[in-house]
């Protein structure tokens, strides 16, 4: 192991049985419930997770123990607590490895969760996509149970909590946490304006926590090493570790758990193992459609909150996306505004247009048809977006294209000056061609194209009629003998 | 109708407003869809008005008011499926289907879907049938893919 890593959240993972309670107590599971439970008040373990400066891991980074003091200082009953294990973001699978594989970590965090805030209920939501991690939580919660650590008078202390498991339906603004209170109540993923925040007015009106996977697994290892122990982990702001699911051009597809404050390069570099074919680093994007595409400059800056805000990025929720340089910026750009415009759920028109015209000038960009004064509207367009919009999909649904914007500038440039895209990804902007040379007259290519450009008969070069190619691509990506020629 | 399959659902809850997207899951798991007189009737049993229902059935990808196909083909459209080509290939798949995405064969036995992210981002581009994962799936891997989904 690198000297890079700090396995903490997922030290557990893959040594540790999913579907035993036993093979969790096994490894010191249970025990910070115990600890706790026994051995401190609610207030002391609030006071714990305060010390301990953690940050919710779901992209916000607001101070977890200062949400907690919100919710268990509000008036209302009962109290609620929401597990988000809805990882909608593209590219993360870090909350799926650790429902599947470690799910007591997050049952007995919500458990210390809910004696500290007062909570009665909790649920746990899984995305749709997931449904190895359902069957995974709701066994845990029934062995947690059936040990006594969920239901009434838990651990023999005047303590009750429950916990329910429940499936997503499919909507990526669940992931917010207003709209996911919303799937809970059984209605439509929408989310809902604020004040008032959920620590207040939440479920039902009543006071609610909601943290995401990670959050919540965090909790019992700074109850069980203690909040200083805790704390000495990390940046002065930003404590602990971080866990990212690394993928993309890196050669090792992989999660990784770092010391907060751990450069880029080492992560990158050093645990995914660099870039495929040893191309060169073009950009990385962390957390998904809200987050920013950062060139290498950004290579040895730290993983921490506010380094990622100040770049335009987002830590979030910690997919990390490596692109080398086939990858365009312009095409990115678009596939994540794409995903944001389909996602968006329409309720506030900042969101609902803005993706629809921010799109549509992509569109127009990557189909060769992009005029100079596209460029400011799409800074503008983003800019009312991030302003406006009521929830967090909308305000960060902007940054993938305004960090393009900023920081590969020239690229865009390109495709609207020249009509070329140097990655050559944009299909309109391409030329494909048949070198006579290497080309076997396989045919391979002409069965697949499908507006017949391709004329030629067996072991004969074959070639493109220019006039008929629609630049699918189809012809080059089922050329086994590399014949096919893609220039810009 | 199928008054007792409903039912069997139905008994196991308890009636709450807020278990309507559970029994939606259980309805849609049981039929491969919605169909409406199910849904009017989950409506009058949860006390719930038939708008809310029906707007919650639409507003979910994972709830279908048509039937869907014996089998489903899903093309991942995660990141690191794009950067791959996700793109071409949800094409040749579609093509080769003959039907668009969201569509079911005439004979209902395949559909086609776009998903977000399957989570398995080293194999990408990712094609998912039913519950068994393709990875690294290339346009010319796509036939040994879709035949067996065509015999009965």
């Amino acid at each position: 192991m690198s000297e890079t890593e700090f396995p903490m959240i997922l030290r557990r993972l893959g040594t540790v049985d999913p579907e035993s309670l036993e093979a969790y107590a096994a490894q010191g599971g249970y025990e910070a419930l115990r600890q706790a439970l026994t051995k401190m008040t609610p207030a002391k373990v609030l006071a714990a997770v305060e010390k301990s400066g953690l940050r919710g891991r779901g992209g916000g980074g607001f101070p977890t123990g200062r949400k907690w003091r919100l919710c268990r200082e509000a008036a209302g009953s009962p109290k609620y607590l929401i597990c988000n294990g809805s990882e909608g973001d593209p590219g993360a699978f870090l909350d799926r490895a650790l429902m599947e594989g470690d799910p007591h970590a997050i049952v007995e965090g919500m458990i210390i969760g809910a004696y500290a805030i007062g909570a009665t209920h909790g649920f746990i939501y899984v995305g749709l996509e997931y449904p190895l991690a359902v069957q995974r939580l709701g066994r845990a919660v029934t062995q947690a149970r059936e040990q006594g650590f969920l239901g009434k008078k838990i651990l023999g202390k005047n303590f009750s909590f429950d916990l329910t498991v429940r499936r997503g339906a499919g909507a990526y603004v669940c992931g917010e946490e207003t709209a996911l209170i919303n799937f809970i109540e059984g209605s439509i993923g929408e989310p809902r304006n604020r004040p008032p925040y959920p620590p207040q007015k939440g479920l039902w009106g009543r006071p609610t926590i909601i943290n995401n996977v990670e959050t919540w697994a965090n909790v019992p290892v700074i109850i069980a090493k203690g909040a200083d122990w805790f704390a000495n982990i990390g940046t002065e702001k930003s404590k602990g570790t971080k866990v990212f699911s690394l993928a993309g051009a890196v050669k090792n597809t992989r999660l990784v758990e770092v010391p907060m404050g751990t450069p880029l390069r080492r992560i990158i570099y050093d645990l995914g193992g660099g870039i495929k074919q040893d191309r060169e680093f073009k950009a990385v994007l962390t957390s998904g459609p809200g987050g920013g595409l950062l060139p290498a400059q950004f290579l040895d800056m730290p993983v921490e909150f506010e380094t990622f805000a100040a770049a335009g990025g987002n830590l979030g929720s910690g997919s990390m996306v490596v692109m080398d340089s086939r990858a365009c910026m312009v095409d990115v750009a678009r596939y994540f505004l794409n995903f944001s415009f389909e996602e968006s759920c329409g309720k506030c028109t900042p969101c609902r247009e803005g993706t629809r015209q921010m799109r549509a000038v992509l569109d127009e960009i990557t189909l060769g048809r992009g005029q100079e004064e596209h460029l400011g509207l799409l800074q503008e367009l983003g800019t009312v977006m991030q302003d406006a919009s009521i929830c967090g999909l909308g305000q960060s649904a902007p940054n993938p294209v305004l960090t393009a914007l900023k920081y590969f500038r020239e690229e865009f440039e390109a495709h609207v000056r020249e009509k070329k895209c140097p990655a050559l990804v944009c299909r309109p902007l391409l030329k494909y061609t048949v070198d006579p040379e290497t080309c076997t007259g396989c045919l391979a290519c002409l069965r697949e194209c499908q507006v017949g450009a391709i004329t030629g008969v067996f072991e004969e070069p074959l070639e493109i009629d220019q006039e008929l190619c629609v630049k699918c691509g189809m012809c080059y990506e089922v050329c086994r003998f590399d014949a096919v020629k893609v220039e810009s | 109708m199928d008054a007792a399959k409903l039912e069997a659902i139905l008994a196991r809850f308890e009636g709450r407003p807020d278990e309507l997207i559970p029994i939606l899951h259980e309805i849609q798991a049981e039929y491969r869809y919605l169909p409406k007189e199910e849904l009017k009737e989950v409506a009058k049993r949860l006390g719930v008005p038939q708008t809310q229902v029906f707007s919650v059935a639409t507003f979910y990808k994972g709830f279908s008011l048509t039937p869907l196909g014996e089998h489903q083909v899903r093309v991942c459209q995660g990141t690191a499926c794009h950067l791959e080509g996700s793109e071409r290939l949800t094409e040749a798949v579609s093509r080769r289907l003959g039907i668009d995405v969201g569509q079911t064969t005439p004979d209902g036995r395949i559909s086609l879907e776009k998903v977000k992210c399957l989570g398995k981002c080293g194999e990408a581009p990712l094609v998912m049938v039913d519950e068994e994962f393709y990875g690294c799936t290339g346009v010319d891997r796509l036939a040994k893919i879709i035949k067996p989904l065509r015999k009965k």
